[in-house]
Formats: C-alpha cells, sequence, structure tokens
C-alpha cells in the first residue's frame, strides 16, 4: 500500500473539508429534496449571450486568447467599469479576464500573501479566501460582522483585528451569504483606516448588479486615494447568469495586476474562448436583461423576508446578492443540526450559516435563485419544520 | 405597478393578500382595493384552475374550428358569435383576421365523436354559419405558458457555497 500522506503536501491536507458534504451525502439518499442551496442563478443565461459563444464556435474560433483576454472583451470591461464605477482601467495593463472571479481571487491572494502576513476577513463570507491565504502561509483574522449592523464591516471592528503584520484586507459585498453590503457612507471610514494602516484591498464585487431597494453598489476603489490600493474582482456569472461560462476579471493597478497576470500565464494560459466572445455581448447589450433578473430577485427577497419572518424565523432584510440569512437560534437548534433536521423531516436543503465562517453559527443560508412556486413550496415545508421543532420543544 | 399586481396572479391566482403585499412592496389594504376593482370592472375574469383534462380521461377532445359566416346587416358577426358562446361545449370564441375564415371556434367534448357531433349538429346547422372546417388537437405541449410534461428536472446541484 502507498502511504499517500508521504506525498500531499501538509498544507493541502491541513485544508478542512467543506462543511458541506456530509449533507450532499444525505440528500443524495432522497429523491425529491427540494433544495434552496445553491449559489448560482437559476435563470438561463440571456439568449443574445449564447447566440454569441455558438457564433463564435461555428465560426471555429476555438484557440486560446492572449493570456490577458481577448483585446476587445478588455474594452468592454474597460468601458463598463467606466460606466458603473466611474473609473478608468486601462484594458492594456490594469485588467484581464480570468477563469471566474474566483481564479482572481486566487491570484490576487497569491500575488500578495506571503508567510508572516495576515489578511483581514469580514465574516461570514464566501469560503474560498480563507484556504487560499493559508496555501500561501498567510495568517487568517477574520473580523465578525453582526446583524445589528447590518452584516456591515464597521472601523471600529476592522481597527481593533489590525496588527502590524496586517496586509490585505478582503471585502466581500454585497455579501453572500448575509446579503448585507457597503455603502458609500460605510465605506469611507474604512478607506481611511486602510490608508493610514498602509493596507490593500481585495474588492470581490461579484454580486455588485444584484443590489436591491433603488442604491447602486458602490466600490471601494471609488473613494479617494483607493483605486490605487485595491484589486476589483468580478465576473459574469451571478450578473448575467452564466455560472457555467467560468468567467470573472480582476481590475487595479498595474504592479499588481501584472505579477497576478503572470501567475495567471502559468496557472491557466487563458480564459475559455468562447465565453469569451459570449461576455463581449454581455457587457455591451445586457443591460436590460440583468435589470430584469434583478427586478425578479427583489421579489422574491421580499417574499422570502416576509414569510420566513412570519414563521417566526427572525430574517435580515438583505441589501445584495440572492440570499437570505435567517436566524434560527429560536428553534433552539444549532445551524448543523436545522439543516440536518429540515432535509431529514422536509427534505428542504438548506446551507448551515457556519459553513461561512463560525460566527454564522445561528444562522442558515436559503437561496432565492429558484422560481417563485418553488420558494412558497419550501416555504410551507419549513413552516412545517418550525412547528414540528416548537411542538418538540413544548414537549421537553 | 398594477400592471406586475395582474401579472403575478395570471401566474398564480393562489397568491394571497400578504404575498402579494409582500412581492410587491405595496400595502395589503392598496392589494385587495385593486384586486376588488379589477374584478368589479372584469379585467379580471375568474379564477380557473388549469387542468390536464388528459390525465383524467384519455378520450377528452378538443377542437380548434374555423367559422365562416354570413355576417348580419345590423349586427356584424356580434349576433353570430353570442349565439355560439351560448353553447356548454365551446371554451372560446374569437373573431379572426384571416382572408379564410371568420371565426375562431374551440369545442372540448368527451371524446372524438362527441366533439364531431357537436360541430355537424349544432354548430354548422346554425343560420349564419355558412361553412366549417374542424381541427383536432393531437398533443399539448403548452398551455398558458405552462408545460404540459413536467417540467424539465434542474440540473443544479443541491449544495453550494459560492
Amino acid at each position: 500500500m502507498i502511504d499517500y500522506h508521504h506525498f500531499l503536501s501538509k498544507k493541502a491536507l491541513s485544508l478542512k473539508p467543506s462543511g458541506i458534504r456530509r449533507f450532499f451525502d444525505l440528500a443524495a439518499e432522497m429523491d425529491d429534496v427540494l433544495s434552496l442551496g445553491v449559489g448560482e442563478p437559476d435563470f438561463r443565461t440571456p439568449w443574445l449571450i449564447r447566440e454569441a459563444g455558438i457564433d463564435s464556435l461555428k465560426k471555429g474560433r476555438t484557440w486560446y486568447t492572449a493570456n490577458a483576454g481577448l483585446v476587445e472583451l478588455r474594452n468592454e470591461i474597460s468601458k463598463y467599469l467606466e460606466r458603473r464605477l466611474g473609473l478608468e482601467y486601462s484594458p492594456k495593463d490594469e485588467l484581464f479576464v480570468t477563469v471566474g472571479g474566483s481564479e482572481a481571487i486566487d491570484l490576487c491572494i497569491r500575488a500578495l500573501i506571503e508567510p508572516g502576513d495576515e489578511m483581514l476577513l469580514p465574516e461570514p463570507c464566501f469560503v474560498c479566501y480563507d484556504p487560499i491565504c493559508r496555501m500561501s502561509g498567510g495568517t487568517v483574522v477574520p473580523i465578525v460582522t453582526k446583524e445589528e449592523n447590518d452584516f456591515r464591516l464597521t472601523p471600529e471592528d476592522l481597527e481593533a483585528a489590525i496588527t502590524p503584520k496586517s496586509k490585505l484586507l478582503v471585502l466581500p459585498f454585497p455579501n453572500n451569504p448575509t446579503g448585507g453590503i457597503m455603502r458609500r457612507e460605510d465605506l469611507e471610514p474604512i478607506a481611511e483606516i486602510v490608508k493610514k494602516n498602509n493596507l490593500f484591498v481585495l474588492s470581490d464585487e461579484i454580486y455588485s448588479e444584484l443590489t436591491y431597494g433603488g442604491e447602486r453598489h458602490v466600490s471601494i476603489a471609488e473613494l479617494d486615494g483607493m483605486r490605487e490600493r485595491t484589486i476589483v474582482i468580478n465576473g459574469f456569472s451571478k450578473a448575467y447568469a452564466m455560472t457555467g461560462w467560468r468567467l470573472g476579471y480582476a481590475a487595479g493597478p498595474a504592479p499588481v495586476i501584472s505579477q497576478m497576470l503572470k501567475i495567471h500565464q502559468f496557472a491557466i494560459m487563458s480564459s475559455p474562448t468562447t465565453s469569451q466572445y459570449a461576455a463581449i455581448v454581455a457587457m455591451r447589450d445586457c443591460d436590460e436583461e440583468v435589470a430584469a433578473m434583478v427586478k425578479e430577485y427583489d421579489m422574491r427577497r421580499r417574499f422570502l423576508v416576509e414569510g420566513l419572518n412570519n414563521l417566526g424565523l427572525h430574517t435580515f432584510e438583505p441589501q445584495g446578492a440572492f440570499y437570505v440569512f435567517p436566524c434560527i437560534r429560536s428553534t433552539g437548534l444549532s445551524s448543523a443540526e436545522f439543516c440536518e433536521q429540515l432535509l431529514q423531516s422536509q427534505h428542504v436543503a438548506v446551507v448551515p450559516g457556519d459553513a461561512f465562517g463560525d460566527c454564522g453559527e445561528g444562522f442558515v443560508r436559503i437561496s432565492y435563485s429558484y422560481s417563485l412556486d418553488h420558494l412558497m413550496e419550501a416555504l410551507q415545508r419549513i413552516g412545517r419544520f418550525v412547528e414540528e421543532c416548537r411542538m418538540k420543544s413544548a414537549g421537553a | 405597478m398594477m400592471k406586475e399586481l395582474l401579472k403575478l396572479l395570471e401566474t398564480n391566482a393562489k397568491l394571497t393578500d400578504s404575498q402579494l403585499s409582500a412581492l410587491l412592496d405595496l400595502p395589503e389594504e392598496e392589494i385587495r382595493k385593486e384586486i376588488d376593482q379589477y374584478e368589479k370592472d372584469r379585467t379580471i375574469l375568474g379564477y380557473n384552475a388549469l387542468i390536464n383534462w388528459e390525465k383524467v380521461d384519455a378520450d377528452d377532445c378538443t377542437a380548434y374550428i374555423e367559422v365562416k359566416v354570413r355576417p348580419k346587416r345590423d349586427r356584424g358577426y356580434e349576433e353570430i358569435a353570442e349565439e355560439i358562446t351560448h353553447f356548454e361545449e365551446v371554451e372560446a370564441v374569437w373573431l379572426m383576421s384571416s382572408s379564410s375564415y371568420d371565426l375562431a371556434v374551440v369545442v372540448r367534448g368527451q371524446n372524438f365523436r362527441e366533439v364531431s357531433m357537436f360541430v355537424a349538429k349544432r354548430l354548422a346547422t346554425l343560420d349564419s354559419v355558412t361553412s366549417t372546417a374542424t381541427n383536432f388537437v393531437l398533443r399539448r405541449y403548452k398551455e398558458r405558458n405552462l408545460l404540459i410534461e413536467d417540467p424539465e428536472k434542474d440540473e443544479r446541484r443541491l449544495y453550494g457555497l459560492d
């Protein structure tokens, strides 16, 4: 027998496996699971975009592109960033195309973090920042965001977490899983602290198009003196319902972008060519399609917040992304118990909040990238489950 | 905004006032007032369940009939159209802009024979009707925006953290 541990790196072995694997296994034994568990749109990629991809294939455009991505796409991304953030990024050396936002996150952390560095990470958040930082030998310093602060990063909490070793601040807003956002007035004091302490920022803005209540997303890079210390990461998955196309991008100061691009060249070569041709059309012609999807998400969001609160599960009204993050403490269960028992009893799949950081305990993440009918049925089942919990605790 | 209300009800008439209020971000009382008004002025004609009758009875039969009529001097097509609406078997009557026929009539019956007999004995024999052409429905794929077969399975994973 080969001892694989002999070959495997201690770093890889030390990474915690995903917190939801066992739910997958449990759910696999049921054939009627109603899932509220995914982090991708239920909409299909708008037809115009799919057509552009098909057209590029028909024309036989099946080669690698430039490492940084198609010039035409980079130009469109540059125009988009100017339109949305009012910032100019040169398509030549200040932005490039990646395999999803995830690759851009990986590259950014790897280009910046080395042993001894600390990465400041507001939690709960998407699960990839932490392991990438660890793989780079850095230390993750979690900063708990709280519901009473609308799950925003506060200047006080940021300041308390800073040490002389702090190097990189991750800003995952609009936030998965909480739906919290950072408004301009919330970002301003953060920017001051970042500058005062000479930090760099990774701003993961993958949900930037999905904000509600009439407020548009603001990037920290828009604030005075922040463009030069921020890598803006975004992509096509969430806004244009293009998860499977695997396409994202990073924009920022040339010295950092060039190092990220260097790693990208060695690891990836170039992002999928078909996807890049499709994405040109997404950037250029699909504002209306995005607006229609946002409108639909917004309805579902209000529907779920109201429905869950009526069930007695206290639910923060999210301002972005497509998740609600109800507090389930009133059931007397832990996040993991809630998810497991809800799955067993009502065959509904939701994700435990602590999968997004320890401070997510007491919450679960419910995605509303599902049809209204699906959500109505799921809400009924959750209602039955919450009632069961109440009966049990009353009987106990 | 109120067009949104109608669209939502069109997709799912079972939505409660409170659900509609959450979906549209409007007070429940306003929703109720609007719906009452729409019902009163017959903007909302009714709330029917959309039933796949073939599941209940495999012989269930629907036909789309092209009807040519001789319009009346004073009342045009109104009189004959109205007369046709009175038949219980008739589900829909539309005046069409077509060079080959005037009225489209949708007829449903328990079986092929019943529908044929209805057309031959009751519809074609009306005074103003000059000819009929009957088209039988063989298979339905979509009705009122809903797929007849089970909708496509959601191919997405059950869980994902991203």
